[in-house]
C-alpha cells in the first residue's frame, strides 16, 4: 500500500482544512444556541423567568427549604440547595440554551432558554 | 409497415464518452446495493471515474461523463425526475463547478485528493441547499450538516486516493519508484 504517497502537500492542506471545517460545523451546530434567559420552576410551576444579562441571586422556596440560584456572566447555577445528594448543585454552571439543573427533592429546577427554540424532536 | 431506422452519426469521441460513462454507471449501480445508514450518505464511487476523466481528458469530458451517469443512472434505478434525481443532478453540477475551479490549482501540489474532497463538499452543500429550499424547509436539517460534512470528507478522501492510485499505476509505471 502506497496510499500516503498519493497525498501531495496541497492535498494534506485541503484535508486539514476539511477536518477543521467539519469540526467547526459540529461544534457550532451541535452546541445549541446561546441562552438569554433562565426559567426557574418550583413545584412544577414557573417561579420566575430572569434574563441572564444581570448578575443576581434568587431564593426559591421548596418543600425542604430554600434553594439559591445565582446568575453570573450569562451563566446560571444552583448555588445551594437543601436536597440530600446535591446533584443539581454539583452540576455547576449552565451555559447553553436547553441545559437544565433539577433538584428533585426540593422540586426546584433552573433551565436555560434561548431565542431560537430548541426541539427535542422534529416533525414536518 | 417498413421498419424505420433512426441513425445518429456518432463520432469516436462519443463512443469513448459512452464507454467512460458506462463504467461510472456500473459503479453507481454497484453502490446502490450497499446499504446506507442515512439517506444521502453514499461513497459516490462513480466519482472516481469522473476524477480520472478530469485529469486525463479535461473538464468538458468529465462533465459529460458525470451528467450522463446521473441521467442514465436514474433511468436504471427508476428515479428519473423524482426528487432523488434532482438531488443527484444538483450535486453533480455543484461538484463539476468545484472541479472546474480546483483543477486550476497547481498540479505540483494539488492532486486528485484535493479535487475529490472539494467536489464532495460542493456536492453535499448543493444538495442540502436544495433539500432546504424545496423538500424540507426547516432549519432542523442543519443538525445533519456535520454528519454529511464528515461523510464528504471521508468518502472524498477515499475516492481521491483510489483515483490517484489508479492513475499512478497506469500512467507512470516505469517511474513509480523514483519518488
Amino acid at each position: 500500500m502506497h496510499f500516503p504517497a498519493h497525498i501531495k502537500l496541497g492535498d494534506s492542506l485541503i484535508l486539514l482544512l476539511g477536518c477543521l471545517f467539519t469540526v467547526w460545523l459540529g461544534t457550532t451546530i451541535w452546541q445549541g444556541g446561546a441562552a438569554d434567559k433562565a426559567i426557574i420552576r418550583s413545584g412544577g410551576k414557573i417561579f420566575r423567568e430572569v434574563p441572564l444579562t444581570h448578575d443576581i441571586e434568587i431564593n426559591v422556596p421548596g418543600p425542604l427549604g430554600t434553594s439559591i440560584i445565582s446568575i453570573r456572566n450569562h451563566q446560571a447555577r444552583i448555588a445551594s440547595d437543601p436536597s440530600p445528594r446535591q446533584y443539581c448543585v454539583r452540576q455547576g454552571w449552565l451555559k447553553n440554551a436547553g441545559e437544565i439543573a433539577i433538584c428533585l427533592p426540593n422540586q426546584v429546577s433552573v433551565e436555560l432558554d434561548g431565542s431560537q427554540k430548541k426541539y427535542d424532536s422534529l416533525n414536518y | 409497415m417498413t421498419a424505420s431506422i433512426i441513425k445518429l452519426d456518432t463520432s469516436a469521441e462519443d463512443h469513448h464518452l459512452a464507454r467512460l460513462a458506462a463504467v461510472a454507471l456500473g459503479l453507481s449501480v454497484l453502490e446502490a446495493a450497499i446499504p446506507s445508514p442515512l439517506p444521502g450518505v453514499k461513497p459516490g464511487l462513480a466519482n472516481i471515474i469522473v476524477l480520472i476523466v478530469l485529469a486525463r481528458y479535461g473538464w468538458r469530458t468529465a462533465a459529460w461523463v458525470s451528467l450522463l451517469r446521473v441521467v442514465a443512472g436514474s433511468l436504471l434505478m427508476g428515479s428519473f425526475l423524482a426528487p432523488g434525481f434532482f438531488l443527484s443532478l444538483v450535486g453533480a453540477l455543484c461538484s463539476l463547478a468545484a472541479l472546474a475551479a480546483s483543477m486550476h490549482l497547481p498540479r505540483r501540489w494539488f492532486g486528485a485528493v484535493t479535487h475529490s474532497v472539494l467536489a464532495a463538499f460542493a456536492h453535499i452543500a448543493g444538495q442540502m441547499l436544495i433539500v432546504y429550499l424545496w423538500l424540507i424547509p426547516h432549519s432542523g436539517i442543519a443538525y445533519l450538516l456535520p454528519i454529511f460534512a464528515a461523510a464528504a470528507l471521508v468518502f472524498g478522501t477515499v475516492n481521491g486516493l483510489i483515483a490517484a492510485r489508479f492513475m499512478d499505476n497506469t500512467n507512470e509505471q516505469p517511474s513509480e519508484r523514483t519518488a
